[in-house]
């Protein structure tokens, strides 16, 4: 075993809880119909292909990336489009979705549905590219930033690294972990292609050293290999973070507003290897991910293939149903997932889990004044200082904000999880981040 | 000892004598000028800072008064008419009258008529459970009442009422300045036309939701059913987005749209009551 | 479904920790220096210990729920460490209405009148002993010597005060005024009062004060070592002083305690003692007749209780770990030109209130470097 890597500043360590880590991927029973919202991803949403009355099937494209940063949006069911309305979705506003009702599971003609495993890679790196584009590949670890932007290096810039983002950081999350246990052949023939598209040979699977039997199975797949190699990490929150994963593996540092590449690397997560493979490969655009539903109380506990759109309900049901104790459902992890106020609302392709809290694991106590522990400091992978930031964000000094570097936060709630005064630290500087984009954005529209 | 005091007194005077001829020579030669009519006019001036004028503070708005041509767009909402006349006739400039206005609440989403759908349990701030979901009820639109309005009111004019959720503006209070305005992260609050004995007539909902939805959402949404906008004879009434507006400079206070709204989502305040006995059934009238 | 779902911003889980849970393991760091305190000075410990921490305990509650009309926080902890730092810091022998007095002080002025806690600048402890030791100089100088223990050495302790003292009254009849001799013949008279109040133990002073004294006395160092107790029993606390100051081996266990148990961090000790430790080194190697050797200087006075407990309160000390290596040294080189070149014997209270005053501004020019930083243009 190798040695282990982590990155030297800040960190938590949540308690793991990973329930489900010996759960294998079910698939869900097909629900009635599903929501599809045209905006899963950041940047503008798809627009609408279909219209009310059209049939479509399954893997057909629905709505059309608006410009380049988009992404395309495809039908995980076939069926009838009843509507295209505005309905709730994750980000706890109405958006516009896609509503189908569903009538069997009849694919479009081009997706190879069988099992086989394709080794051989035999499009271009720009073939590649189109067809993760218009696969409609986002980063599947939650962030569901367009993979066809990512890949393509701009001109003044060099790649020489890929690393498969293995970590899974989150508590309670398995998704990754089983992906690559059941899929792990997929997920390293997926990486060979986006290294052959990225042209560059080297890449480092990070995989946390929580998951052992991951790191041997993949280990052994690659025995014998010089281009790909796996690394253990450290158990430590939020490892799985991209600029905390590039500083542990490589050392460097991504440059404050930058980008990886702008230090020669470019993370993917395992899961969007695994869903590379299967558009380059099979032709099979992205309508399905691995779901965990985890929670204490939940009586069972699992990984679900879910398809995009279903209702976090059906998810819940196959679960066992929610139980009578629960009070929170969340949206991905509970360090940054998002609460979700009704169970209606469908899975998209950032949403890497489902956990359900009882009361005593979730719930905001009064909080107290600050009395300067500086054990905010000590846990921020950024190196920031939250409790300045909340402080600043209280007397709506947005300007000294900027210049405190807010911009930087990258919201994983460290600081927030370790403050003794229970103050909510993540609250106000989010208040403040979004205030410091808008005005930068203002300053640059003029 | 006698020595010691005399000592002590001379040195210690001589110092303080000292410092204050260099303290007065010093504030002589880097004397600033400032037009003294600023001070003059910042006396006027009601010396709230409140920022209604648009400006930060009294004595910036009376630095651009001194400095403007003209007097026309500068306005003190809350020393109002008086103030500004007087100001003109200081400066020797024209006197541009602006309507007076008070702030007004648009939402009657109320505990009762807009039902709970989920329990917030984060720092209780309007502008902070604004960016991050619709809020408690299903309107996404609608008053979240945490009162980030009433917080920001330098006047005391405004109070969250307890029973219904929603904040309650006192118009005798209101200065028109602004700031509950801009402190309303969903635009609920609007500076409205301030008429005759504070009567008002105006659509007290912002939700664009299509009308079935909006009225199973909240009973007395609009619908943008367009009854209104048939029934004014003023072209006071517009529709956009399923939601109906009236505009308080057009708006003759006539209360013909107060009865043909369906839902009540058009309110009339301050008015005396109806004196047929069929209007006075169908509309819960607001009166303060 | 019927039920509501609970929704807030992330995250949703929060670690054990507290204020409460910190402020509970200072205290139980404290309890093996508060039971050699009350080993060395029986019940005057006792007592002294219990009317500062109700009598804080009380003040913060009168003064948020009257004066303040605001949330009632004494559960926190806080008001409890502060009542028992505050003993620590006095003579046991200190008059009850006394210890009142610093308690509304250090609960009043040094917390509550700057916001409560997170917002006061000063240590509230220190600020109320320094305010007791200069209104009250000679009930806060009057330190009995452990019972128990009693042997030529401390009788010569204790003559030796006591002709020092009678040195300065006829120094001070010579000048012909007699109300500072009335005070002065108080101030022989009443600490064998005060100490017979609590203790059979003997009025003395401090190491550091005889050493203070037999250097302006004339004195060398080996001389004046004669007559203090010996480092061995220094380090386990058979010395006249402040009941929190006297057990060295008592307060390195509760300073490992916090280490442990992750309430502390070394920065600030480490970088106090290490720095007393070097400056007396070199003093010492200059002048071995004139300056004491380093252990002394730390076995001695309120260091050891300054550096664990008083400079590293959250509150009043900076947020950096390079802030607070710089703050350790500032306190320490304070701590010894006191000691050495000023007036008092004993200089840790003032070197900490003094740094204390610089920690806004280091706090404000010290940050931590950014993640992948880079030097912006144009800006500082």
């Amino acid at each position: 075993m190798k040695a282990l890597k982590t990155f030297p500043n800040g960190g938590v360590h949540p308690p793991e809880n990973k329930l489900t880590a010996a759960c294998r991927i079910e698939t869900l029973p097909p629900p009635e119909s599903v929501i599809i919202p045209v905006a899963q991803h950041p940047g503008a949403p798809a627009i609408p292909t279909v219209k009310r009355g059209d049939k479509v099937l399954t893997g057909q494209l629905i709505a059309k990336a608006a410009g380049y940063f988009s992404a395309n949006i495809h039908s995980s069911f076939s069926g009838t489009v009843s509507k295209i309305d505005s309905a709730l979705d994750i980000s706890g506003y109405k958006q516009t979705s896609i509503f189908i009702t569903i009538s069997g599971d009849e694919w479009i003609p081009e997706t190879d549905r069988s099992n086989d495993l394709i080794t051989e890679i035999k499009n271009t790196p720009e073939e590649i590219i189109q067809k993760i584009q218009d696969a409609g590949i986002v980063g599947l670890g939650g962030a569901a930033f367009p993979t066809h932007i990512k890949l393509k290096v701009p001109a003044d810039k060099k790649c020489s690294l890929l690393i498969i983002n293995g970590a899974e950081c989150e508590p309670y999350l398995t998704s990754d972990h089983r992906l690559m246990l059941e899929k792990g052949s997929e997920i390293i023939i997926g990486t060979r292609i986006m290294m052959k598209a990225l042209g560059v040979n080297r890449a480092i699977i990070a995989i946390e050293n929580n998951k052992p039997d991951a790191i041997s199975l993949l280990e052994e797949l690659v025995k014998g290999d010089d281009d790909i190699t796996v690394q253990p990490l450290k158990v430590k929150y939020p490892q799985g973070g991209e600029k905390q994963l590039i500083k542990a593996i490589t050392g460097r540092e991504v440059p404050s507003g930058g980008l990886p590449v702008d230090v020669g690397v470019v993370v993917q997560n395992a899961g969007t290897a695994f869903a590379v493979y299967e558009a380059v490969q099979k032709n099979k655009p992205l309508i399905e991910r691995v779901v965990t539903v985890s929670g204490k109380s939940l009586k069972r506990p699992g990984n679900y293939m879910a398809r995009i759109g279903t209702p976090v309900s059906s998810l819940i049901d196959a679960g066992g149903g929610l139980p009578e104790d629960a009070v929170k459902v969340i949206g991905g992890g509970p360090m940054m997932g998002k609460a979700i106020s009704n169970l209606q609302v469908p899975v998209v392709k950032g949403m890497s889990g489902i956990v359900v809290f009882a009361n005593g694991e979730s719930g905001r106590i009064p909080y107290g004044q600050c009395i300067r522990c500086s054990k905010c400091i000590r846990v921020c992978p950024m190196n920031l200082e939250p409790y300045l930031l909340m402080t600043l964000a209280e007397k709506n000094l947005f300007e000294r904000m900027e210049d405190e570097m807010v911009t930087d936060c990258m919201e994983c709630g460290s600081c927030s999880y370790t403050c003794p005064a229970y103050r909510p630290l993540l609250d106000y500087i989010r208040l403040g981040k979004t205030t410091v984009l808008k005005m930068i954005r203002e300053k640059n529209m003029k | 000892m006698g020595h010691t005091i005399l000592l002590s007194v001379t040195i210690l005077g001589s110092i303080g004598l000292a410092s204050s001829v260099i303290l007065y020579y010093i504030s002589q030669k880097f004397k600033v000028y400032e037009d003294p009519r600023i001070d003059i006019i910042q006396h006027i001036l009601p010396g709230a800072n409140c920022g209604g004028c648009g400006f930060t503070g009294c004595r910036n708005f009376a630095e651009a008064l001194i400095k403007a041509e003209s007097l026309e767009g500068y306005n003190c909402p809350v020393g109002g008419e008086n103030v500004m006349a007087e100001v003109a006739k200081i400066l020797g400039k024209e006197t541009f009258t602006t309507e007076s206005r008070v702030a007004v609440v648009r939402c009657q989403g109320s505990y009762e008529n807009c039902l709970r759908t989920s329990e917030y349990d984060g720092v209780k701030e309007c502008i902070i459970v604004h960016k991050l979901y619709g809020g408690e009820t299903d309107c996404q639109y609608g008053c979240l009442k945490y009162g980030d309005c009433v917080k920001s009111c330098l006047f005391d004019a405004m109070y969250m009422d307890e029973k219904t959720g929603l904040p309650v503006i006192l118009d005798d209070k209101c200065t028109g300045c602004g700031a509950c305005v801009k402190a309303c992260p969903r635009n609920i609050i609007e500076l409205r036309k301030k008429a005759k004995k504070d009567r008002k007539i105006f659509v007290s909902c912002v939700n664009t939701d299509k009308g079935a939805l909006a009225l199973k959402i909240c009973k007395v949404a609009c619908t943008g059913c367009n009854k209104c906008y048939k029934i004014c004879e003023y072209d006071a009434i517009t529709i956009n987005n399923f939601l109906a507006y009236i505009d308080s400079f057009k708006c003759t206070l006539c209360r013909k749209c107060v009865t043909e709204c369906p839902t009540g989502a058009i309110v009339e305040m301050n008015f005396p009551p109806r004196k047929t006995k069929s209007e006075a059934i169908q509309v819960p009238v607001k009166e303060e | 479904m019927n039920r509501l779902l609970k929704v807030s911003n992330s995250p949703h889980i929060h670690a054990k920790d507290s204020t409460k849970k910190l402020m509970y393991n200072v205290i139980i760091a404290l309890i093996p220096a508060l039971i050699a305190a009350i080993y060395y000075f029986g019940w005057g410990a006792i007592i002294v210990t219990l009317i500062s921490v109700l009598s804080c305990v009380i003040f913060e509650y009168l003064i948020q729920k009257y004066l303040i009309r605001g949330p009632v926080t004494i559960t926190d902890g806080s008001a409890i460490v502060t009542g028992l730092l505050l003993a620590f810091n006095v003579p046991s022998n200190l008059p009850v209405l006394l210890i009142i007095i610093g308690a509304l002080v250090a609960i009043g002025i040094g917390k509550m009148s700057f916001g409560g806690l997170g917002n006061n600048p000063f240590n509230p402890a220190l600020v109320a002993r320094v305010f007791l030791l200069i209104s009250f100089p000679v009930q806060m100088t009057t330190w009995p010597v452990p019972s128990g223990f009693r042997t030529e050495n401390t009788d010569a302790i204790v003559e030796t005060a006591i002709a020092s003292r009678r040195n300065e009254q006829s120094q001070l009849q010579a000048t012909g005024d007699t109300d500072i001799v009335t005070g002065a013949t108080k101030a022989i008279e009443q600490p064998q009062q005060q100490s017979k109040k609590y203790t059979d133990a003997v009025t003395g002073a401090t190491p550091l004060g005889l050493l203070k004294q037999g250097l302006r006395s004339g004195k060398n160092v080996s001389q004046i070592m004669e007559q203090v107790p010996s480092h061995m029993q220094m380090f386990y606390g058979y010395k006249g002083g402040s009941m929190g100051e006297v057990a060295a081996l008592a307060l390195l266990i509760g300073f490992v305690y916090l280490l442990i148990k992750k309430v502390i961090t070394w920065h600030i000790p480490v970088a106090i003692i290490g720095s007393v430790v070097i400056f007396t080194t070199i003093l010492w190697l200059v002048n071995p007749e004139k300056n004491a050797d380093p252990l002394f200087h730390i076995l001695t006075g309120g260091i050891l209780l300054g550096a664990i407990f008083m400079a590293t309160d959250y509150v009043t000390s900076p947020m950096m770990p390079a802030a607070m290596i710089l703050y350790g040294i500032g306190i320490g080189v304070i701590t010894v030109l006191i000691r050495v070149f000023g007036a008092y014997p004993e200089g840790v209270s003032f070197a900490i209130l003094i740094m204390n005053a610089f920690v806004p501004l280091m706090n404000a020019y010290i940050k931590p470097k950014r993640f992948g930083e880079e030097v912006k243009h144009g800006k500082g």
